[in-house]
């Protein structure tokens, strides 16, 4: 085993802290028994209970949930549609218009989207809830998408298309018998990427969410203006379970899956 | 057609053979690029054809346009009398065999091979029939359930070609199906070619820059140049008779000599090539005008290296031994003409090398029969 210089292991403390010690004291004040945020009174997990009775940030939670998945998988069929026409097309007229027009979103400043969803919603006269947070959605993480899976679309052998063609498929077949499953792990980590940045979103959503419906990091934000409770801490810990344990999943799964490959590449010598 | 035994296969020989492919004045460009250039050729049933030429001379376009995924700039391309101007790749009873094998990765060697069979529509059990034969005839029962990246180098080149088989095509487009392949296997891989497609009867077109690998599995070579076939003919007539000076250079080992001819008298012409060297006499068929200038090609097994001036040499010269490079069976010796000029001669390593008769510095002659080479127009 190294051993740390005083230098590395400083660094290294003060960088972990850095990152991590406001979430570590979140998490301790979500246990804490008093109402006072800031003040210890001992462990206790009622705030954990009194959340479960809060209805409105349970419905919150649940259109965020529905929100997310459902603007992350429209996001993820038209981010991957776009990512494969840019990437297979060839040179078409507008190519490099449409293809800036796809990245743009990356760079504009959310409140800019947000405005404009919101005046475009207004003018056509739709009424804001889960629909149009989850059209918003849609719009800005579709960009993402299609950078992930393009990028993964620019090092597939063109060939193995062409091999699908050959064989009698039609250009949809050849897209969905042989690209799709091939570039599979590139779509979902698009869609995972889309579902998070749904999730997390309070510029955008605050923008296009009505009366009707209220998205968790808003109601969160719009709570703590009245002062912090402890029932937001302990919803944030939840919150941030949940990350880290889809977080070491992802990265549980990636793993093997690279050993896996690396043992079939030495079967392979062998034979 | 010989009096004693089978039929020699050569359809191009017969003026009523239909051929299975013809370009017709075929020109592909791409942008400014001609990649074709106006080219016909015609390639019949039960042929295995081969493109042969550098990298960049089209060779890889055409057999693209035979397959669908590039299409003519001008000129049609008919298989089997159709014209498949309009017929996309998918449609066409044409499959290929690609450099990289193309081998699905996410399917096994069976659903592979399955692949283009599923696209059909066939009944199950046939599917399940022809996949096991197809298996079989590439010796891969074994490895039905592994994935393509289970299998060896070697075997993945079995599996894509059992998979370009198995819709049993009219054609059969290999690109550079033994590139990958190191050298003692790809000599038992030509053979097996062969042999599979005497077996099945398909029409093979093959892409290659090997001029060996062509010669080894062809029954007709193009030798193609920048968008241009230079030359389309069976192997021992491209390489004993080349059309031009391309062909004579690009297949083999040769000497080029260049001069000026005089008229032809009974298809014997001389050619005055240097001063103070005798006039090479030559045998040729074609019309050579007297003064015109010619390239003069002779390969170099047709030398003889000798000590003395062979008594009953027609052609000859003298010359030392620049260098001799030895290749195990033969040696090539280079031998330095008092002109500069430098003669490769080839002589078969009958004896041990110890014995060797010859050695650098050596002054020696070099001689040619009067039919041993070919006169080129320049």
């Amino acid at each position: 085993m190294r051993r740390f210089s005083w230098f590395n292991l400083t660094s290294l403390t003060l960088g972990f802290a850095f990152l991590y010690l406001p979430m570590l004291i979140l998490v301790i004040y979500s246990f804490n028994e008093s109402k006072l945020v800031t003040v210890w009174a001992g462990f206790s997990t009622k705030w954990y209970g009194e959340l479960m009775q809060n209805e409105a940030f349970l419905d919150a939670a649940w259109v965020t949930l529905r929100v997310a998945v459902i603007s992350s998988t429209i996001a993820t069929v038209l981010g991957t549609m776009a990512a494969h026409v840019m990437v297979r097309g060839g040179r078409f007229f507008g190519r490099t218009l449409f293809s800036g027009m796809i990245y743009a979103p990356l760079v504009m400043p959310e409140v800019i989207t947000g405005l404009s969803l919101l005046l475009l919603f207004i003018g056509i006269g739709l009424d804001r809830g889960v629909l149009t947070i989850v059209l918003a959605h849609t719009t800005f993480s579709m960009c993402y998408v299609s950078v992930v899976v393009s990028s993964r679309l620019v090092s597939f052998d063109k060939s193995l298309e062409e091999a699908a063609l050959d064989l009698g498929c039609t250009p949809f077949q050849a897209f969905r018998l042989v690209t799709l499953p091939i570039i599979m792990p590139a779509v979902i980590s698009g869609w995972l990427l889309a579902f998070t940045l749904s999730l997390d979103d309070l510029v955008i959503a605050s923008f296009t969410a009505g009366p009707s419906a209220t998205t968790l990091p808003i109601k969160i934000f719009s709570s703590v203006r009245l002062g912090v409770s402890p029932e937001i801490n302990a919803l944030s810990t939840i919150m941030i379970g949940i990350v880290t344990v889809g977080v070491i999943t992802t990265s549980i799964i990636s793993k093997r899956n690279i050993a896996r490959a690396e043992a079939d590449a030495r079967a392979a010598e062998r034979t | 057609m010989p009096a004693n035994g089978a039929p020699i296969f050569a359809p191009w020989d017969d003026p009523d053979a239909k051929p299975l492919i013809r370009f017709e004045n075929v020109t592909k460009r791409f942008g400014d690029f001609t990649a074709i250039d106006n080219l016909t050729l015609d390639i019949y049933e039960r042929e295995f054809f081969a493109l042969l030429g550098p990298s960049g001379c089209g060779k890889t376009t055409m057999m693209r346009m035979l397959a669908g995924f590039e299409t003519p700039t001008e000129g049609k391309i008919f298989v089997g009398g159709q014209d498949m101007g309009p017929i996309a790749p998918n449609q066409r009873p044409v499959n290929m065999m690609f450099q990289s094998y193309a081998l699905f990765p996410h399917l096994s060697v069976y659903e592979n091979i399955a692949f283009g069979l599923r696209r059909d529509g066939k009944p199950k059990d046939e599917i399940h029939h022809r996949v096991e034969e197809m298996l079989r005839m590439v010796r891969l029962q074994k490895f039905a359930k592994r994935k393509p990246h289970q299998i060896s180098g070697g075997q993945r080149q079995r599996v894509a070609l059992a998979r370009s088989l198995a819709k049993e095509p009219k054609l059969l487009l290999l690109d550079e199906p033994l590139g990958a392949l190191d050298a003692k296997l790809r000599e038992d891989t030509q053979f097996e070619l062969m042999d599979i497609q005497e077996k099945t009867g398909t029409t093979f077109v093959i892409v290659t820059h090997d001029q060996e690998e062509a010669m080894t599995v062809a029954s007709r070579i193009a030798v193609m140049d920048e968008g241009k076939v230079m030359q389309v003919s069976t192997p021992d007539r491209i390489y004993e008779f080349p059309d031009n000076a391309y062909v004579a250079d690009f297949i083999g080992d040769v000497n080029l000599i260049e001069g000026r001819s005089s008229a032809a008298i009974d298809e014997t012409v001389q050619i005055e090539w240097a001063e103070g060297q005798q006039a090479i006499t030559a045998q040729t068929q074609r019309p050579i005008a007297a003064g015109q200038k010619v390239f003069y090609a002779i390969r170099p097994e047709k030398v003889t290296i000798s000590p003395d001036r062979p008594a009953d040499a027609v052609n000859a010269a003298q010359g030392k031994i620049l260098d001799i490079a030895y290749l195990g069976n033969l040696s090539t010796y280079h031998v330095q003409l008092p002109t500069g000029q430098v003669i490769k001669s080839q002589m078969a390593n009958t004896r041990r090398i110890s014995r060797r008769p010859y050695t650098w510095e050596d002054q020696v002659w070099v001689s040619w029969t009067k039919t041993g080479g070919s006169v080129l127009e320049g």
